[in-house]
């Protein structure tokens, strides 16, 4: 992967773009990858998503943002199976944002989030390869003044049998680059795919291992500044004054802004040096309306949405309400899910370089083109003269999303120091208090069992904060959220629940208080997997049924959540006894597209909490590379668990307690259990795979805690209960 | 002004005593594969060697270290990435987003450079650097693949 530099210094000429109208925009990158960049100047694309070098290096164009979970590898395998060009000379570049702009959105959407890199852009990037690959053998076909159908291609190149004669595509890549895209094209079925479907090594390993990876934070443009930032800690506070003379004379210190009216930052030679004056630097902060907000206050707010007749409906199937104030035996909990912080390993930075005729920012982001509307918005300056340039994440879980907060700083900031590049860079303090957090719920669930154990009704109250509300209102429905119901709808593609329950009201109470609330790797699968799953296994006891049976009945006409449940079922031998003292709990959901189990072994030793084994199924539909969809589900547990086992920002004063990871612990090696990963895609659809498996891994996790101990868990995290007593 | 050892160079740094050295590192002599994660030691993404020993940078004051230490970067670890380990990563496709893995790396060669053959008791003790994408059980695989000179060419993928 190259530094997205590469395009930008080819000159191209935009068409009849509304946008900027027949300009032609040429970029000028100060620093790396100028070489590779004056080499792919001179070689025309084939078309949008492919470039073809004399030397036969097949530069394929990603879109999609990589941030570790291999959307960047499998992207390109896709495009490559359709272009049939060997995948050894394959490499990637991230067209820019502006780019995208100036050629009407030619490479479509930038964001990279909801498990959609792969299926939401599969459809266009194969066509994209395919297409070219059409080119390329009309080109070589016209060339011989043979008939194209008589020519045919493999790994690059291209031969006419009847004379025997071949070239390649690196030959007639300059000559296809002028030939009319093909009108018609059919794709490949992916039975016979040979690059996509395989588990390949990603593109973009080595360098990684060496320190040569260039991640946001480690950027140093000429002449560049560095930025510490600190913004009122309280949610809503605001900056009074502060005392720039205390600090002006420190070492390396040139200038003390104020970035907004929330943040005040100190630009120095070094990052070290602005952090230690920006911390000497007297600061009077209005703290503004919410200064006496607490995890207290906002659970009591929460916990009296759980009986509030104001409540949004999200799934409705019978009569509910009726079935449970007529039943005989009802069972009934309530659940809790905490403020979370996605804690990319990367603190959030963004660089910027303002003057009056251009800003530019180099940023670690989920979606470029979000950056780009955030750098025009804070420059003040009409979008055509901004340009955004994507680094490589270090972390991104949503939070590089929608937020783009870091890219106004740095632009604000930038524009007060004009022609000076200005890194900013958070601290990891900042970074905790100042999150796009999991918004936390409460979630109350009554059921209502038959005298045969059958379950006839079940009242899923969830009370608690929307994420569109606050970041994307325009998402929402005549007021209500409907991302809030992931996973418990009764029909959407992207996640409907797997159970045929007679009568099913979920409906949630929105409460939201003043604590930014954001997409969260795996967003509200997480909680609704975890209360849905949970209570089913309450459920089972409660009716003396085994979890397994008690699901499966209620799973009739819906075989593919099915097939993953009984996948994990059968992996971790659900049907024999597990070893003495050890617990096994079970949980499946559907959401992003994709079908997901886990099975969870448990044991309590002391007190202390050990998972010895975990199985997990995925069911994506397809699968472009199961490597690295095993990863992204082996992962799925680190993120999940470190939630539920740790993952809590409490509020005390208005602003988060949690400022880093000695008090925000996170899963590690030792903790970390086995994992044993099925990918089962059975086809016919697309799912997801980063986030999915996520919300199973509490859930299967608790469930095998109670069967080990009889100790039910509800209120997250787990390190708040005591296991010994 | 402070005068270090890094990756066999002599190097004269014009800072305060109290810059962590993962600053000097990162900012005056351009050595980034070193990370900033949370500047407390507790994530370990600023791993590095001094005089052999796996140690967190970013709470390591310039001031305290002699020229005669020897601090070992990841840049320094191997001249082409080739140290069994780096080796043993890329046989395994270790990283995700990769922001840790250097420090992982360096950590893991503190380890094995003081236990030819560690234990799975012995690698949960001694890496204890943080990684958020959740890379924990290849890591584990790669320092067993490493310790034991695997082949690390066959088993990519």
């Amino acid at each position: 992967m190259t530094i997205a530099t590469t395009l930008s210094r080819r000159k191209f000429i935009v068409g009849s773009s509304a946008a900027v109208g027949g300009l032609s925009l040429g970029f000028h990158i100060p620093f790396a990858g100028q070489a590779l960049a004056e080499a792919s100047a001179t070689t025309p694309e084939v078309n949008a998503w492919v470039v073809i070098k004399p030397d036969e290096t097949v530069m394929i164009r990603i879109a999609r943002s990589e941030m570790g979970q291999g959307t960047l590898t499998g992207l390109a395998q896709l495009v490559a199976e359709e272009l049939e060009c060997d995948w050894s000379k394959v490499t990637t570049e991230y067209p820019t944002p502006g780019e995208n702009l100036a050629r009407e959105r030619v490479w479509k959407n930038f964001s990279t989030g909801g498990s959609r890199g792969i299926r939401e852009s599969e459809d266009y990037v194969r066509r994209g390869g395919a297409a070219a690959r059409e080119m390329l053998l009309a080109a070589a076909a016209a060339e011989w003044k043979a008939p194209v159908g008589e020519c045919s291609v493999d790994k690059g190149v291209i031969a006419h049998k009847p004379s025997g004669r071949t070239t390649t595509y690196g030959k007639v890549a300059s000559a296809a680059a002028k030939m009319t895209p093909p009108a018609d094209i059919v794709l490949k079925d992916p039975k016979d795919w040979t690059i996509a479907g395989k588990p390949l090594p990603r593109l973009d390993t080595a360098e990684k291992l060496t320190g040569k990876q260039v991640y946001g934070a480690d950027l140093n443009l000429p002449g560049q500044l560095n930025a510490a930032i600190k913004a009122c800690p309280v949610f809503g506070g605001k900056v009074v004054s502060f005392d720039a003379a205390k600090v002006a004379s420190m070492p390396g210190v040139r200038k003390v802004v104020q970035v907004d009216p929330t943040a005040v930052a100190v630009v120095a030679d070094t990052w070290w040096q602005a952090k230690k004056a920006l911390d000497a630097l007297p600061i009077v902060w209005d703290e503004g309306p919410n200064a006496g907000l607490s995890t207290a206050s906002i659970a009591e707010m929460l916990q009296k949405g759980l009986d509030a007749d104001d409540a949004f409906i999200g799934t409705s199937v019978g009569d509910a309400r009726g079935a449970l104030a007529g039943a005989t035996k009802t069972v009934s909990a309530v659940y809790a899910f905490p403020y979370q912080n996605h804690a990319t390993m990367e603190p959030m930075n963004a660089t910027a370089r303002y003057t009056p005729e251009k800003c530019e920012v180099w940023v670690p982001t989920q979606n470029g083109e979000a950056s780009l509307a955030a750098a025009a918005e804070a420059a003040e300056l009409p979008v055509q003269k901004c340009e955004v340039y994507k680094i490589n994440l270090g972390g991104g879980f949503g939070r590089r999303g929608n937020f783009q907060d870091y890219v106004r700083q740095a632009v604000r900031i930038a524009k007060q120091l004009p022609g000076t590049p200005v890194k900013l860079l958070w601290s990891r303090e900042e970074d905790m208090l100042h999150g796009a957090y999991h918004p936390t719920t409460q979630c109350k669930l009554t059921g209502a069992l038959d005298a045969e154990g059958n379950l006839t009704a079940l009242h899923m109250r969830i009370s608690g904060q929307s994420i569109l509300a606050a970041v994307r209102p325009e998402g929402m429905q005549n007021g209500k959220d409907p991302v809030v119901f992931q996973g418990l709808t009764e029909n959407s593609p992207e996640g409907h629940l797997g159970y045929a329950i007679p009568n099913l009201l979920v409906d949630h109470a929105m409460r939201n208080p003043p604590v930014p609330p954001g997409f969260w790797r795996g967003v509200n699968l997480n909680q609704n997997a975890l209360y849905m799953e949970c209570f089913m296994d309450e459920l089972a006891h409660a009716a003396g049924v085994d979890p397994l049976a008690f699901r499966r009945k209620l799973m009739v006409g819906h075989e593919k959540h099915l097939a993953t449940l009984n996948a994990v079922a059968d992996r971790i031998g659900w049907d024999n006894p597990p070893p003495a003292g050890v617990g096994r709990g079970l949980a499946q959901i559907m959401g992003f597209g994709s079908y997901v189990a886990a099975a969870a072994e448990v044991s309590v030793t002391d007190g202390a909490l050990k998972i010895h084994r975990i199985v997990a199924a995925t069911d994506p539909g397809h699968a472009v590379n199961p490597a690295q969809i095993e990863r992204q589900v082996e992962g799925s547990f680190v993120y999940g668990l470190s939630a539920c086992l740790y993952g809590e920002c409490t509020v005390k004063g208005g602003r988060m307690e949690q400022e880093n990871f000695d008090t925000y612990e996170v899963m590690r090696m030792a903790q970390m259990p086995e994992v044993e990963t099925i990918v089962m895609p059975s086809g016919g659809f697309w799912g997801g795979v980063g986030e999915p498996t996520i919300a199973v891994a509490a859930p299967a996790v608790l469930n095998a805690l109670f069967a080990a101990t009889g100790k039910r868990i509800r209120t997250m995290p787990l390190k708040n209960h005591n296991l010994a007593a | 002004m402070a005068q270090l050892t890094i990756n066999d160079k002599t190097h004269v740094v014009d800072v305060d005593p109290d810059t962590p050295l993962l600053w000097v590192l990162r900012e005056q002599l351009g050595l980034t594969g070193t990370k900033f994660g949370c500047g407390i030691a507790q994530c370990g993404a600023c791993t590095v060697h001094v005089d052999g020993v796996a140690t967190r940078a970013c709470a390591l004051p310039v001031g305290s270290i002699t020229p005669e230490q020897k601090i070992v970067t990841i840049e320094g670890l191997s001249p082409d990435g080739s140290h069994p380990l780096q080796k043993a990563w890329l046989a395994l496709d270790v990283p995700q987003c990769g922001y840790c893995q250097t420090g992982m790396i360096m950590a893991a060669a503190g380890l094995l450079a003081s236990n030819a053959s560690p234990s799975d008791e012995d690698i949960n003790a001694e890496i204890t650097n943080i990684c958020r994408c959740g890379t924990y059980n290849r890591v584990r695989a790669a320092i067993k693949l490493a310790a034991t000179g695997g082949d690390a060419t066959t088993q990519r993928g």
